[in-house]
């Protein structure tokens, strides 16, 4: 694997340690819900964040943390959401999977947001050229209608609409196998959308592969399908990872771990113990308030 | 000028005004000029902001509600009314969530347009009120065309109120004849209060009932409130508004004595029983007015069925004005 610098690896063990800080939180019993981590995804969102631009809209889903974490870098604002504490990004109404700061949006529906991209794609094409909206989807996500409503109208109006598929082979508890004809290549073939496979892990490569996709897209709009093959960890939500136990899938941290062990060991530290003052500086704030439907 | 007149010249006024304004729908481009020519003339002179869409109900509303996240306005036509449906995720659990569930407001200013209604033979699919459907949403509010609103001030007040709106259109009423300035006919006179249209005969003097209806069926309510008067010697008073959710009649103030000296309220609206927009207006009634009422609120809705298409069927399923007139006879003295 190709060495990082100190700022993206630790962004992305930032990532890594969050997700397993809430994981054990969640056994601690102080986390209310559910929450999906993007455990073994994180190198996505860290490859894409300097591709894309401030100005740029991004629509997160239900395996989020790591969008927004790699949009702000913001842990505390994050945590404090999840676990409806003052200083909560949305006041505590959205939780792990409605947040929106500036022109970051996520939503719990699947598919849904990718009609609203295409909408807000259609008001960059034409009052701020050059400016394209991200949509991050599954692979389960392909089961949804909007998804293809909205791919059909993005191509036809050629819009800058970013379709980055988190394709990690299994859509809650079931394979993709079971839940896909086809392929995304083939789907996306069928609207004359351009796609784009990756199966690297590794974030220079990636940002090799896919930067002048997207710098094509600023200057030439139209929609385009990055789809990375990439592996969750760990279970969908909480406690309904049905795969049988085998071989672990492949995980950009182990890789980079081993070809880095000096570095990687004093962000990794430096990582856990900031998500650790956080966490134990988020819980002791008082509770979020909302000042409402009307506010 | 008739009502869908009035709507296309609405639409006309409202996107040389704003150019932040959109519309989009199927089938609304010129020549054609939508399903029922309430676009007209609207892509010739705005090409850039009157969009065709696909045969795609949820993407539209997806679009517009996306076009309003960035910061334009969007006017939707869904071609029929039921075909809301099909948008039914988007309206609900995004468009009308986002006003709130991120702890601060956005603003969606987002108006989706739904031809509604039957009396026209198209059928099952093609002749229902959806209403109800989407009564009670938090950040959603509905409204209905009526002959007495202007459909300019609706649509800006729909835009400025920042949260989606459903607009629901009776068919039948875009060819007949908005009402000049205080005169419904011979017998009865209109005036406003608040958004409220309040139909009562010129002459005055005391209702022996009150109808409260949806724009879509004041012609049906004046029938019926003629035949009460030539035939039964009874005085009636009609109440129509332009916002139907949310909408408290014993809220606004200028209603409460009128609705408190009338004999009997009977609300009217298209569409079957079970959980109506009517359920809803009574219940408020008989909880804000429960020592003035004189009877209980009576309640007419149309059959317990889908639409027939063939006309004979269809009249013995939705309301007629024989329907109201029967229901206000059977309140009174049934």
């Amino acid at each position: 694997m190709n060495g990082l610098a100190d700022e993206d690896l630790a962004l992305l063990l930032l990532i890594r340690c969050f997700e397993r800080k809430l994981l054990a939180l969640f056994e601690q019993g102080e986390l209310n819900g559910t929450t999906h981590t993007c455990l073994g995804q994180e190198y996505v969102p860290v490859s894409l964040r300097p591709l894309l631009r401030d100005s740029d809209w991004i629509f997160s889903n239900h395996r989020g943390h790591g969008h927004y974490l790699a949009r702000f870098d913001d842990p505390e604002g994050l945590l404090a959401e999840i676990m409806g504490r003052k200083g909560a990004v949305c006041d505590g109404v959205g939780g792990s999977q409605h947040l929106r700061r500036g022109r970051y949006l996520s939503t719990g529906v699947q598919g849904q947001s990718m009609p609203v991209a295409a909408g807000v794609a259609l008001h960059l094409r034409r009052h701020e050229p050059g400016t394209l909206a991200c949509a991050y989807i599954g692979d389960g996500t392909w089961g949804e209608g909007a998804v293809y409503e909205a791919l059909n109208m993005a191509a036809l109006w050629r819009l800058p609409l970013l379709v980055v598929v988190e394709h990690n082979g299994i859509a809650q508890s079931t394979p993709t196998s079971a839940q896909m004809a086809g392929t995304v290549a083939g789907r996306a073939a069928a609207f004359g959308v351009r796609h784009h496979a990756l199966d690297a892990l590794d974030v220079t490569a990636v940002r090799h592969e896919v930067a002048p996709l997207i710098e094509e897209m600023r200057t030439d709009p139209g929609p385009l399908v990055l789809e990375f093959r990439t592996h969750r960890l760990g279970p969908h939500s909480k406690g309904d990872d049905v795969r049988p136990p085998g071989a672990p899938p492949a995980d950009w941290y182990a890789a980079y771990r081993a070809a880095h062990p000096a570095q990687s060991a004093r962000i990794e530290a430096a990582a856990r113990d900031r998500v650790e003052r956080v966490a134990a500086e988020v819980t002791a704030r008082p509770l979020a308030s909302w000042g409402g439907a009307c506010a | 000028m008739r009502v869908g007149e009035n709507l296309n010249r609405a639409l006309h006024g409202l996107l040389r005004d704003d150019p932040s304004v959109y519309v989009l729908g199927e089938d609304i481009l010129d020549p054609y000029g939508g399903a029922f020519k309430i676009t007209k003339g609207l892509s010739e002179r705005f090409p850039d902001r009157v969009l065709a869409t696909p045969l795609s109900e949820g993407a539209i509303a997806g679009v517009a509600a996306g076009l309003a996240l960035a910061g334009d306005k969007a006017v939707v036509e869904i071609m029929f009314g039921d075909f809301a449906a099909l948008a039914f995720d988007q309206i609900v659990n995004f468009a009308a969530k986002s006003v709130t569930m991120y702890g601060r407001r956005v603003p969606m200013p987002l108006v989706v347009r739904c031809p509604s209604g039957g009396h026209r033979g198209y059928g099952p699919t093609h002749s229902q009120t959806l209403q109800k459907h989407f009564l009670g949403v938090p950040g959603l509010s509905l409204f209905e065309v009526t002959p007495f609103h202007d459909n300019r001030v609706v649509l800006d007040r729909m835009l400025a109120l920042g949260e989606p709106c459903l607009l629901f259109e009776d068919k039948v009423l875009y060819t007949r004849p908005m009402y000049g300035e205080g005169a419904v006919d011979e017998l009865f006179a209109w005036r406003t209060v608040d958004d409220v249209a309040v139909v009562e005969l010129a002459d005055g003097g005391d209702p022996d009932y009150t109808l409260i209806v949806p724009g879509g069926l004041v012609h049906r309510a004046v029938s019926a409130m003629r035949a009460l008067l030539l035939e039964h010697d009874l005085a009636g008073a009609l109440l129509v508004p332009s916002r139907l959710h949310p909408f408290d009649p014993a809220g606004v103030p200028g209603l409460v004595p009128l609705l408190a000296r009338t004999g009997l309220v009977c609300v009217a609206e298209d569409g079957t029983a079970g959980g109506t927009w009517g359920e809803h207006v009574a219940a408020g009634l008989h909880a804000r007015l429960w020592g003035t009422l004189r009877r209980p609120v009576a309640l007419v809705s149309s059959a317990p069925s889908v639409i027939p298409t063939a006309v004979h069927l269809e009249r013995e399923v939705l309301v007629q004005d024989t329907t109201i007139r029967s229901a206000v006879l059977e309140g009174l003295h049934g």
